[in-house]
């Protein structure tokens, strides 16, 4: 199982969505602290983009690598980030985050009941996410 | 019924003109060529594809747009019914000038009802309707069956709203071109999800009871 864990977050660093993939993955205790790391990645990523020698516009952060985990993140035009928590040896994230922003694009973007910047309740999306994630090798 | 005019067709710049070609200067940027827009197309082209993200966020902004001045489900579905209408009727004029000398009008039931799960559908949606089937419970109730319905496809209805289906759309389309074909009838749209076809929609046909003493 190449995927872990998916976290979306809002342009302002607000969790709207998270799923985990992995199995038998542990939890946090509070379902607050998952917003408290989305946010603090986002304060962190914030940080990367100015921290740059060069005189030119900086990405930020785009992967952490851990001794256990890889974490790749997604940043839109729109200021939309996607973080994929992977394991080592998964190739090709780039092509798995891009997929998944295509996903997005289509079943929640496109669905109309749906509200800007509050938490994805879609199950189409869950669906078709579900379906792509257990085609990743 | 007021059919809205048609957006004027620009004009070609005169700067395309040969006589005018040695005076272009290439720094002024000049404005790009026009394309061919939907209207200069011939209406007889039998494949008339259109973007489906186009249509997706259309008719979300519609969907979103009804929401707005309804207060019930039933109010926003017959909103949706109503959109469909207009389509209706321009869909089956159309339909029926493509099939060019092959055109026929119905004027019997089953072939009317077969004209729009085939060619209505195929026109609509590129291919015909998954089944159809004739109501058991009462007369002149016809039920059309489509599987994977393309207006629905991204749309997720929230809980509080499950009896909700944005097929209404399609329903009033079919409803009209019925109507326009002079069988009067009510058609409404309900989901139907099954396993394998969690989106599936059955269109409910009820005809008026001036269609059955005519045939």
């Amino acid at each position: 199982m190449g995927v872990l864990s998916i976290f979306i977050l809002s342009k302002a660093g607000g969790l709207i969505y998270h799923k985990d993939f992995g199995f038998g993955l542990k939890k946090l205790n509070n379902s607050n602290d998952y917003l408290v790391i989305a946010g603090t990645f986002h304060s962190v990523h914030a940080l990367t983009t100015r921290v740059n020698p060069l005189n030119t516009h900086s990405s930020g952060l785009l992967t952490m690598e851990m001794e256990t985990c890889t974490l790749h993140c997604l940043q839109t035009l729109t200021g939309l980030k996607f973080v994929v928590v992977t394991d080592n040896n998964q190739s090709n994230v780039s092509v798995v985050s891009s997929t998944i922003y295509e996903i997005y694009s289509d079943y929640v973007m496109k669905n109309p009941f749906y509200t800007l910047d509050m938490p994805i309740r879609c199950h189409k999306f869950d669906r078709a996410l579900n379906q792509y994630i257990s085609t990743v090798e | 019924m007021s059919v809205a005019p048609r957006p004027a067709v620009p004009a070609k710049p005169s700067s395309s003109t040969p006589n005018f070609a040695h005076e272009r200067n290439d720094s002024v940027s000049t404005p790009p060529p026009p394309q061919q827009t939907v209207y200069d197309r011939s209406l007889a082209r039998k494949r008339g594809e259109v973007s489906l993200s186009a249509f997706a966020y259309i008719f979300s902004e519609a969907v979103q747009y009804c929401h707005s001045r309804s207060k019930d489900v039933s109010e926003l579905e017959h909103r949706l019914n109503l959109l469909g209408r207009h389509i209706g009727v321009r869909v089956l004029e159309l339909t029926v000038l493509r099939e060019g000398k092959n055109a026929k009008r119905e004027t019997r039931l089953m072939p009317m009802l077969q004209f729009v799960h085939t060619h209505i559908w195929r026109t609509l949606f590129n291919r015909p309707a998954d089944s159809m089937q004739v109501s058991t419970e009462e007369q002149l109730q016809y039920m059309i069956i489509d599987h994977r319905p393309l207006v629905t496809e991204y749309i997720s209805v929230p809980r509080d709203m499950s009896q909700l289906n944005c097929a209404a759309l399609v329903a009033g389309i079919v409803q009209s071109v019925f109507s326009a074909a002079q069988f009067p009838c009510k058609v409404t749209a309900h989901s139907m999800g099954t396993d394998e076809f969690p989106d599936r929609t059955v269109y409910v046909v009820k005809f008026e009871d001036s269609v059955l003493k005519r045939v």
